[in-house]
């Protein structure tokens, strides 16, 4: 598409890309800094996390103001119109991802000490990194306005959606043999579902950009 | 150049109306209005149909001289300096704030005769330093790459949105401060709209710019800063942004999402 | 379109209104060509009268009606345009002087022609031309106060003013407000703007004016009649004080003054086809230049 003729305009877009990606270039950060602080149980790591929750609290409101700004003085219409509300959206999911991290990381201090993860822990970090994986081409997605790019992140959620399955069952045959295994048990069982929700707020910024492009609303039903 | 996507908060003061009243005969149009002006920077004047705000641009450079019955009462600054003062030549005013209109009105001459008709009256008689202010003028209005190589035919041979461009030029060839712009492109179609609102904003870096506007939309666009008229008064007054999104009186809130016609 | 039966009655009427106009126009030019045309021969139009008034040609009256217009023009056009200046672009609307002048134009132009002869002839020649005699000349014999060309041409000046200043305003009116508007907003001053951008598009207006009233003066009669206008005279005028022929007034003199009229009929048709002539191509002119200036203001 050609660029608008208000070149402010464009330059504003343009702002609002670059947030949406620092944001989640940030997140990516949380996440594999909350798994790598659950694996080593490492406080330091788990304070990284929280300050950066801080600082993502701070970029959704910037990337709420700004999309606001463009709806009241730019009156945007069709895909401009979508990109804007996609913006506020995938903000939000962004600013949970943070707190699901968070939560992570909490759950990193309260584990017992231990020299490596137990089985059902050890699949945590795998899906990690297609957590993040799918955070990040989400967002290229969304500022590259590419529906297959998209797509991808759907498939790649039910991959994420099998391992967590899975992580699911170790986690109840670990807990069964041993009831003093059950608090960490239970701890891994809450970070696999803080790390399969990480992934179902990427599938809805990816959701977004189906809407963006395409504008159609595939919420609630992949298509 | 340097582009800024939010009006610059260091600003001076340009222009300053101070309790003005301003009457057509026993009519009064203007009620008390207080209004600074910013530096380099664009205000659009907004509000319903008779609300006064293209009497109220007009007295900034005096043009309401030129109508019978109207008496401006108050004082209005130029650089601190009352433009109604009885010892100021309203034609050098003029030349210092210069004016397009809604209609482009351009002369029944060449176009370069068109914009060379300010310094020409001016007295400059130095055909090169004219030559040259034409062409920057082109230039700086968006317009010399369209008609560079017809210079000496006639302006009414441009399209709308051309002849309004060329009137920008027209008027900036005089080395204006201030430019005043009533509805400029109310005449225009959605392109040509376009283009002389991106030309605003590119003309912001060198000139302070007021606007009177019908279309809030507009006004949105192309503004820094917002003042809301109505019947005479001055509502509300500050920054563009804050004014669309958060206007603190309730009537500028009902005006502008368009609660009242 | 429907065509109700009231259509076709208001039709009928303007068409049968037309067709009389046409009608009594043919009849009269009709009349003067079938007469005037064969007179018409070079010498009728470069030779002097013969004392009979009915051999030779009317080259003076050709000659003194010419001097004479130009005359008039030079006297009363300037001074009608600058007034319609004044109106229009100076005098404020409700200016007490500019209703006042508006009226006394109005009221000139209804003055009928013969009053203006007698205006001339009480004010120009009596009260000017005597005070002037009185004032610079000891001679009993007038010098300026009698009839003569000046004094014909100024009582006609005078006459034609109101047509000018009317079309001269009107001219000035078509003018857009946004031009005057463009060029104040620009740092000129009224004069500058008056001077370069309103005459300029105004000309063709103006010029139309001029010219109409040109030939409207040229052909008047009854205002000469005491002011100037000779019925034969030997000499071409060559001062301003002498008194000189023109056409509509020989026309006057063939028909009631020439020795033998009957004999002067076919002369007196020649004139009036020359006096028609100049006329409609002075109207002509007008016409032309109105189209012209019209189109150059379009792009």
């Amino acid at each position: 598409m050609r660029t608008h003729t208000h070149q402010e305009f464009e330059a504003e877009l343009r702002i609002l890309k670059d947030r949406l990606l620092a944001m989640g270039g940030r997140c990516e950060q949380m996440i594999s800094t909350a798994v790598r602080a659950f694996e080593d149980r490492d406080e330091d790591l788990a304070n990284e996390v929280m300050e950066a929750d801080r600082e993502m609290n701070k970029d959704e409101l910037a990337v709420d103001d700004l999309a606001v700004r463009i709806l009241a003085l730019r009156q945007p219409v069709g895909r401009d119109l979508r990109f804007a509300v996609a913006a506020v959206k995938a903000s939000t999911d962004l600013e949970r991802i943070g707190d699901e991290s968070v939560n992570i990381a909490e759950r990193a201090t309260e584990m017992q000490p231990a020299d490596q993860l137990s089985p059902p822990g050890s699949r945590l970090p795998e899906m990690a990194k297609r957590a993040g994986a799918m955070l990040r081409d989400a967002l290229n997605a969304l500022v590259e306005e590419d529906p297959n790019k998209a797509r991808d992140v759907f498939t790649q959620d039910d991959a994420v959606d099998d391992i967590y399955a899975e992580v699911m069952r170790l986690c109840l045959e670990y807990m069964k043999n041993d009831p003093a295994r059950i608090p960490d048990g239970m701890r891994i069982c809450n970070c696999a579902k803080y790390l399969e929700r990480i992934a179902d707020h990427a599938t809805n910024i990816a959701e977004m950009v189906i809407f963006t492009v395409e504008g159609r609303d595939v919420r609630h039903r992949q298509g | 150049m340097n582009k800024r996507t939010d009006s610059d908060p260091d600003f001076g003061v340009k222009m300053q109306t101070q309790d003005v009243n301003i009457f057509y005969g026993e009519n009064q149009a203007i009620k008390n209005v207080s209004l600074d002006i910013a530096d380099r920077n664009v205000t659009a004047l907004i509000g319903p149909s008779g609300c006064g705000k293209s009497t109220y641009l007009r007295a900034l450079n005096r043009m309401n001289d030129t109508i019978d019955n109207c008496r401006v009462e108050g004082r209005i600054l130029l650089d601190g300096e009352d433009i109604y003062a009885r010892e100021v030549d309203p034609v050098e005013v003029r030349r210092r704030v210069g004016m397009v209109f809604q209609k482009s009105n351009p002369f029944p001459k060449s176009i370069f005769d068109n914009v060379a008709f300010g310094l020409r009256i001016g007295g400059e008689k130095d055909k090169d330093l004219v030559a040259q202010r034409v062409e920057e003028s082109l230039k700086d209005a968006a317009l010399w790459d369209e008609v560079k190589d017809r210079l000496q035919s006639s302006a009414l041979g441009l399209s709308g949105g051309q002849q309004q461009r060329l009137c920008i030029a027209r008027c900036l060839a005089v080395w204006p401060e201030v430019i005043l712009m009533d509805e400029p492109a109310s005449a225009l179609d959605p392109i040509a709209t376009a283009k002389i609102e991106e030309l605003i904003r590119e003309l912001r870096e060198k000139y302070t710019i007021i606007i009177v506007t019908h279309s809030m939309q507009q006004a949105a666009r192309v503004s820094d800063f917002t003042a809301f008229f109505f019947m005479g008064k001055l509502v509300e007054h500050g920054d563009t942004a804050m004014m669309f999104t958060r206007p603190s009186k309730k009537r500028t809130e009902e005006y502008i999402s368009g609660r009242f016609g | 379109m429907r065509h109700t039966k009231k259509d076709w009655v208001l039709a009928g009427l303007t068409g049968a209104s037309l067709a009389v106009i046409l009608l009594l126009l043919a009849v009269l030019l009709g009349q003067i060509a079938w007469h005037g045309v064969p007179v018409i021969s070079t010498e009728f139009l470069s030779a002097s009268p013969g004392a009979d008034m009915v051999s030779g040609g009317i080259w003076p009256a050709i000659y003194g009606t010419v001097f004479m217009t130009l005359l008039m023009t030079a006297a009363g056009v300037p001074i009608g345009i600058a007034t319609a200046i004044f109106l229009t672009e100076y005098a404020s609307p409700r200016s007490r002087t500019a209703k006042l002048v508006r009226i006394a134009v109005n009221n000139l132009a209804g003055v009928p022609s013969i009053v203006f002869g007698l205006f001339g002839l009480g004010f120009f020649i009596i009260f000017v031309g005597g005070s002037m005699d009185a004032l610079f000349y000891d001679d009993p014999r007038p010098v300026w106060g009698k009839p003569s060309i000046l004094w014909a041409s100024l009582t006609l000046a005078v006459l034609t003013l109101p047509v000018v200043i009317v079309t001269t305003e009107e001219a000035l009116r078509q003018v857009p407000r946004e031009l005057r508007d463009a060029s104040l907003a620009l740092g000129a001053t009224r004069f500058q703007t008056v001077y370069k951008i309103v005459l300029p598009n105004a000309k063709g207006g103006i010029l139309t004016g001029v010219i109409l009233a040109v030939s409207r003066g040229a052909g008047e009669v009854a205002p000469i009649i005491f002011c100037g206008a000779a019925n034969f005279l030997p000499y071409l005028p060559t001062d301003l004080r002498d008194m000189f022929m023109h056409l509509g007034y020989h026309v006057y003199a063939l028909a009631t003054q020439s020795p033998n009229v009957d004999a002067a009929r076919p002369t007196l048709f020649g004139t009036v086809l020359v006096l028609l002539v100049l006329t409609f191509s002075l109207n002509l002119l007008a016409v032309i230049i109105r189209s012209r200036s019209r189109a150059a203001l379009r792009p």
